[in-house]
């Protein structure tokens, strides 16, 4: 029974995957330039303008289901966290493009001298989260969701490695202070990040429990 | 709790008692009546059957009933024949064709009830003077079952309208509703619908007719032969009255009485089954 | 494309003026739910689509209804050809006493179908379109009351689909069903969507914006606000609409 509104809730998943892939896709990039000597960040720009077109696409659809279908139970719940969740990734978007946007500001230097690689693991990561959560999603799978809530230590943990590495790069005077801050404001960027798929991920747990019990404040 | 108080004031009260006694009462007064009358029937009439009363031929000896018998069936049909196509189509008329605020159909109505409350010998007295007199059919079954079908014409008349009526309005709306006309929906959907209703105005009209007397007394005469259309002839009721009111073959009187008793049964039973047989699917 | 337009439209019971000048234009393959507080009119101009009104004393109406371009009232209109193209599923499920093989049958013999293998096959498709075929292929023969109201319900949506209509009218078609039933329905009215029109009266708004492509507000006889469903219930134009899919009525 229902068919029409079992493939509609079809679709939503479909777009919220999509909106996903976009922010997966965002983050990488952003990370990539800032590895590059000469960046362009236009592409960047184009992604974060491609979310927001589809935070506004399932915004759309869920008032309709809202309207159309007057969801009750866990459809409800599923629906009011998608449409909680298309927020947060939007501001992932909006996070990559900041991040794209700051690396003009840093010279080539700063950007070898992180040599570890810490910024790139750190990208990875939240590439990792923002996908889990959006499949814990989809798949109403919990453990996963669980598991992006705990991940986010990870990140918070090299953000605090890239904090310590660039205070000894400016201690020995290796780079400039200004170009230093830029890119712990980056770090710090991809850390928000990491945020916003923990938001997510606790949605998810709202749409399968009902509450925000692992809600750490 | 609260509902619990209820049932025991009511079980408690006792005027309700009282009610429920009298209630008892009653039905078990018309349980015994009934009982009590076909007992004593019973008991007075079916030692009296001997092969005598079953003769083929009537003599004033034997008393035989078998041509009343056959009268009372003849005239039964012939009575039907005339008044239950009449009296159903004009029920049709009546609740499928006009308006009910027509003063036509309360003027048609008022006179139905009112010649359903006529006593029978009024219908004789007309019988014998218009059908036996005017039309000059003398004593016959002709006669007699015109002023029969006159007698149960309201009577079919009413209960068939009562019938037609019970059908729910919205088979109609759904018969009008798939593109049927007027007629196709009366004859497929309202009549077979209301077969049951019809057939019990049939009935009470039968059990009139074979409960008949005076009227018939008038218009068919007493003669104890098989009678065709224009010959007079008894029906069982008639040849009742008459072995009573001669005081000789009381004993026979009786037994007619089993037999006419049994012949409605009988006819009760069979329309039973018929309107069955029509509604079943 | 519009299957039906109603033009400047009264209607009056005796006295009573109860449909005051009404426009309104119905699409071809889609659903339009009439909604509004009982008393309205709704139903009242749901039965004059097939001219069900015909039969209630009093009735007058003035101004033009037209199927295809064709004046429904005209004196050349076939009423019973004109019932036979716009279909009417009612309020109770209305089952005729016979067996469910004739009930659905009963139409197409109405319009002179009496070939037992065309009948055959015009009972299974109908019943299949309704979405009952299943339940009840087993007991054709068997009464139609004695099946579930639901199913009595899309029985007579499969009577009513046996003529082959191009229009479907549905007063208050669920409002004596379970939840279940209605559901059931439902999904039923937005599948025969691709194949007829559907105009459907309901006391129930969720159901209006469940099903609906178009929607109309009737309030005392008059239309208040036409158009598409979405429009109408998360922007309604009229006030007195808003209020009455509020529930803020009076």
């Amino acid at each position: 029974m229902r068919k029409q509104y079992d493939e509609e809730l079809e679709n939503l998943h479909n777009l919220l995957v999509e909106m996903g892939n976009l922010c997966q896709e965002a983050i990488f990039m952003a990370a990539h330039i800032l590895q590059e000597e000469n960046p362009s960040k236009e592409a960047v720009d184009e992604k974060e303008k491609a979310i927001d077109k589809k935070e506004r696409e399932i915004e759309q659809l869920c008032m309709h289901l809202i309207l159309r279908q007057q969801p009750v139970a866990s459809d409800l719940r599923r629906i009011g966290a998608a449409l909680k969740m298309i927020t947060d990734m939007e501001r992932i978007g909006d996070q990559a493009a900041d991040i794209a946007d700051l690396s003009r500001f840093i010279s080539g230097k700063e950007k070898q001298g992180e040599s570890e690689g810490h910024l790139w693991e750190m990208a990875q990561a939240t590439v990792k989260m923002v996908t889990d959560s959006v499949t814990s999603f989809v798949n109403n799978d919990y453990e996963l969701a669980l598991q992006v809530m705990k991940s986010d230590d990870t990140v918070d943990t090299l953000f605090e490695k890239i904090k310590k590495d660039i205070i000894d790069m400016i201690r020995t005077q290796q780079v400039e202070a200004e170009g230093s801050l830029d890119l712990l404001m980056a770090a710090k960027y991809f850390e928000r990040i990491g945020d916003h798929a923990v938001n997510i991920a606790e949605w998810v747990e709202y749409s399968i429990t009902g509450g925000h019990e692992n809600k750490e404040d | 709790m609260e509902t619990n108080k209820i049932t025991v004031t009511y079980k408690k009260s006792r005027f309700s008692k009282f009610l429920t006694a009298i209630t008892w009462v009653a039905a078990a007064i018309s349980m015994v009546v009934l009982v009590f009358l076909v007992l004593f029937v019973l008991i007075q009439g079916v030692g009296n059957f001997s092969p005598d009363l079953f003769a083929l031929e009537y003599t004033s000896d034997n008393g035989s009933l078998m041509p009343a018998l056959f009268n009372t069936v003849f005239m039964v049909i012939l009575s039907l024949i005339i008044a239950a196509p009449l009296g159903i189509f004009a029920a049709i008329f009546l609740v499928e064709y006009s308006s009910s605020t027509n003063k036509f159909i309360t003027v048609i109505r008022m006179t139905a009830e009112t010649l359903s409350g006529i006593p029978s010998i009024v219908y004789g007295l007309f019988g014998m003077l218009f059908f036996s007199s005017a039309l000059h059919w003398g004593y016959s079954m002709l006669s007699g079952a015109f002023t029969m079908a006159i007698m149960i014409l309201p009577l079919i008349m009413r209960t068939s309208e009562e019938a037609l009526m019970a059908v729910p309005d919205s088979y109609r709306e759904g018969s009008f509703g798939l593109g049927a006309g007027k007629l196709r929906t009366i004859f497929r959907i309202i009549l077979p619908s209301a077969v049951p209703g019809i057939l019990s105005g049939v009935i009470l009209g039968i059990g009139r007719v074979v409960g008949e007397t005076a009227a018939l007394m008038f218009t068919a005469g007493t003669v104890a032969d098989y009678a065709g259309f224009l010959d007079s002839g008894r029906t069982l009721a008639l040849h009742m009255y008459v072995l009573s009111n001669e005081g000789l073959h009381m004993d026979k009187a009786y037994a007619t009485a089993v037999i006419l008793m049994v012949l409605v049964l009988g006819i009760n039973a069979l329309s039973g089954l018929v309107a069955k047989k029509l509604t079943k699917g | 494309m519009d299957k039906i337009t109603v033009e400047n439209m009264n209607l009056h019971y005796g006295d009573f003026h109860a449909l005051k000048n009404v426009n309104l234009n119905m699409g071809e393959k889609e659903i339009t739910a009439f909604i509004g507080p009982s008393g309205c009119g709704k139903s009242t101009l749901l039965k004059s689509l097939n001219r069900m009104n015909d039969l209630v004393p009093g009735c007058k109406i003035d101004g033009k209804i037209c199927l295809d371009g064709e004046d429904i009232y005209d004196k050349k209109m076939d009423v019973n050809r004109l019932r036979k193209r716009v279909g009417m599923v009612f309020q109770k499920p209305n089952p005729f006493p016979m067996s469910i093989y004739d009930n659905i049958a009963y139409g197409p013999r109405t319009h002179g179908v009496r070939n037992k293998a065309k009948l055959d096959e015009i009972v299974e498709r109908s019943l299949r379109q309704a979405a009952i075929w299943d339940e009840v292929k087993d007991r054709l023969k068997k009464s139609a009351l004695g099946i579930s109201g639901g199913q009595q319900q899309r029985l007579c949506i499969a009577r009513a689909l046996a003529v082959e209509p191009e229009v479907l009218l549905m007063d208050e078609p669920t409002s004596a069903l379970d939840p279940i039933s209605t559901s059931k329905i439902e999904d039923l009215a937005i599948e025969l969507k691709k194949d007829y029109t559907i105009v459907i009266v309901t006391h129930n708004m969720q159901q209006a914006a469940r099903i609906a492509d178009k929607t109309a507000f009737f309030l005392l006889g008059q239309m208040i606000e036409y158009g598409n469903t979405e429009k109408m219930f998360s922007m309604p134009e009229d006030p007195r609409t808003e209020d009455y899919i509020t529930g803020r009525f009076g």
